[in-house]
């Protein structure tokens, strides 16, 4: 299928890219090239098949629950860009109430 | 011993273990090598790559990052046990290359991204800890395309990396810092990961031996997810029986990794030597033929006259759904990476791009961080997974990729191992690949149906081919071998007799190869 700019920059919403207007420009053509290949798997009559996610079918692995070792606050918070009262920072999310 | 560099990593356990060389003295080696070859600023603890701008034509760029000082502190602790008396490994003292895919506390993770440079994780992966636990001498980490994506090593944040055979050529990727390293005698093992091909094409494209074990049989914990099921670390080697070795220490059940296959894995150096004779080989009929360069199925079809030759039965085998491996793969492998790399918001880890909004930083931070394969991969995934096109795509292609399991068990039931080009071409020339995503992808035309599969797979070298753009240089061509699930050990026993009757030496020549001696004004 072919992808128009609109459905790029839909798509790089969702992705949570900021895409500049010539990466939108030069994807389009481009994510329709290798969408339009991949649609060969169309081909394929498989109503009927199981889909596949691992080759062994695992299902439902569990632990012992055990306590063990973790990382430290501090370990963890070392390579985070930005951090306050050993918490990660982020913008605010939520609207303060007017 | 004369020169460490060029000795094997049997040759070079062998030595150590005799006391004919010390791990130090092995490290050193290597260590002084990449200093006057890869394009390292050799200073400090940690030693880095120069940036891009500043590297050369004749440094081939394995290397982001060399722990020199944890490196030769590990090889004196090595040397140190050994003359107390202590048992050691059976690698103990043997230096390796670590794709900087793979977490290793003292230094850098980036994968190959702007994202998470300068970077330092605050945990070991399980492959890095048994490497330790195995005595194995890790000397740094290696260039990668970025986050895995990319089959020629171009797409690495930090500039490209160089096949030792030509250094006008790339030496396939992802994994392409791993096997240029090894190729280019910076180490004589590496790991690489291989998600659709990214530990064979490279293996095929610098000389290698490089495998991707059965899916589950090698930790993905503390590797960094591109596609989470298909996913899988390897061993790069000059020999078979190195990449064995290697595969040895570090594969195996583990508990922090959810898709670990549990249960025993198959011993791969009792059998390795007891030849092919009576095996029956399937040739995959759909993975030939249009779209392989001539010189590649010439080596191709000298190779299965070899294997006929140590008494193996050929057989011609179809796989009916291999031709949709390719498109498959390419809606799977971007569906997960566009899920996996959603961790990366500019909140835990790595880069930050400060906005005004919580949805407006990590978008920026998204733009700034990530390269344009990465953001090509992310949208195609994004696409495949949105409402109304999740049936048509990722279902659809997780159904085929059902097909083509299939496909391979009924072929087992009438052969022992499966054979085909590693690669349709030998490496190609920088650039040459770059301005058409689909034709770089075409690379993994010939991996992909195994690793959908999730059957273990190798490549080898089977000889040389001339290169179709220039005629008066010779390149590496590989064989790959698959082997049913968990059967690596009849891969690896394979491998080893075609190897013997090979006689291939994986030391690279040719007017523009990288030096095999070690000072920089020796090269080319």
């Amino acid at each position: 299928m072919a992808l128009s700019e609109d459905e790029v920059r839909h798509v790089a919403r969702l992705a949570r890219l900021a895409l500049t207007d010539d990466e939108v420009v030069a994807l389009a053509p481009q994510l329709s090239d290798i969408l339009g290949y991949a649609e060969q798997v169309g081909e394929v009559a498989a109503d009927e098949v199981v889909a596949t996610t691992h080759p062994f079918a695992l299902a439902d692995v569990t632990r012992p629950d055990e306590r063990a070792p973790s990382l430290s606050r501090d370990e963890v918070l070392a390579g985070a860009p930005a951090v306050e009262q050993d918490r990660f920072a982020v913008p605010r999310i939520v609207a303060e109430e007017g | 011993m004369t020169d460490p560099t060029q000795a094997t990593a049997v040759e070079l356990a062998t030595a150590l273990s005799a006391g004919e060389v010390s791990a130090r003295e092995v490290v050193d080696a290597h260590l002084e090598r990449i200093a006057a070859v890869d394009g390292i600023v050799a200073h400090g603890d940690v030693w880095n790559a120069k940036p891009a701008e500043e590297l050369t034509p004749d440094q081939p760029h394995a290397f982001l990052a060399v722990t020199a000082a944890a490196a030769r502190a590990h090889a004196d602790d090595v040397d140190a046990r050994r003359a107390a008396g202590e048992p050691l490994g059976p690698l103990a003292g043997v230096p390796l290359a670590l794709k900087d895919v793979l977490t290793m506390r003292g230094a850098p993770t980036t994968c190959g991204s702007r994202m998470l440079e300068g970077w330092e994780p605050p945990y070991d992966a399980t492959v890095t800890e048994r490497l330790r636990a195995a005595d194995v001498v890790v000397l740094g980490k290696t260039n990668m395309d970025e986050f895995a994506m990319g089959s020629s090593t171009e797409n690495s944040a930090f500039g490209g990396t160089r096949n030792p055979w030509d250094l006008d050529r790339v030496p396939g990727g992802s994994s392409g810092g791993s096997a240029s390293a090894v190729a280019g005698l910076l180490a004589p093992l590496a790991i690489g990961t291989d998600t659709g091909g990214s530990i064979r094409q490279p293996a095929a494209l610098t000389g290698l031996v490089g495998v991707k074990p059965t899916y589950g049989t090698m930790s993905r914990y503390g590797l960094v997810a591109f596609a989470s099921s298909l996913d899988q670390a390897g061993p790069f080697a000059r020999t078979v029986e190195d990449a064995a070795r290697l595969q040895s220490v570090t594969w195996g059940h583990d508990p922090r990794d959810a898709t670990s296959v549990p249960g025993e894995v198959p011993d791969l150096l009792a059998g390795l030597q007891d030849g092919v004779a009576g095996l029956k080989v399937g040739v995959v009929r759909e993975l030939q033929g249009e779209g392989y360069e001539p010189g590649v199925e010439l080596v191709f079809a000298a190779a299965l006259e070899r294997l006929a030759g140590l008494g193996a039965e050929i057989v011609e085998v179809s796989l009916p759904h291999a031709s949709y491996g390719l498109p498959a793969y390419y809606l799977i492998a971007p569906s997960e990476a566009s899920s996996n790399l959603a961790r990366f918001d500019g909140v835990r880890y790595g880069l930050r791009v400060d906005a005004p909004t919580a949805e407006e930083m990590n978008a920026a931070t998204r733009a700034a961080g990530f390269g344009p394969e990465v953001k090509r991969r992310i949208m195609i995934g994004t696409h495949a997974l949105s409402s109304g096109y999740y049936d048509a795509y990722y279902l659809q292609a997780s159904k085929v990729r059902t097909l083509i399991a299939e496909d391979f068990r009924s072929a087992f039931e009438q052969v022992d191992v499966l054979v085909s080009p590693t690669s349709p071409s030998v490496a190609f020339r920088f650039g040459d690949k770059t301005a058409d995503p689909l034709a770089m992808y075409r690379n993994d035309v010939a991996t992909v149906p195994a690793s959908l599969a999730g059957i273990p797979a190798l490549s080898l070298p089977a000889g040389l081919a001339a290169a179709p753009d220039d005629p008066t240089t010779s390149l590496p061509v590989g064989l790959q071998l698959m082997a049913p699930l968990k059967r690596d050990d009849l891969m690896y026993r394979a491998a080893w007799a075609f190897e013997q009757a090979t006689g291939f030496a994986a030391l690279p020549t040719g007017p523009r190869a990288v030096s095999r001696s070690v000072t920089t004004q020796e090269v080319r």
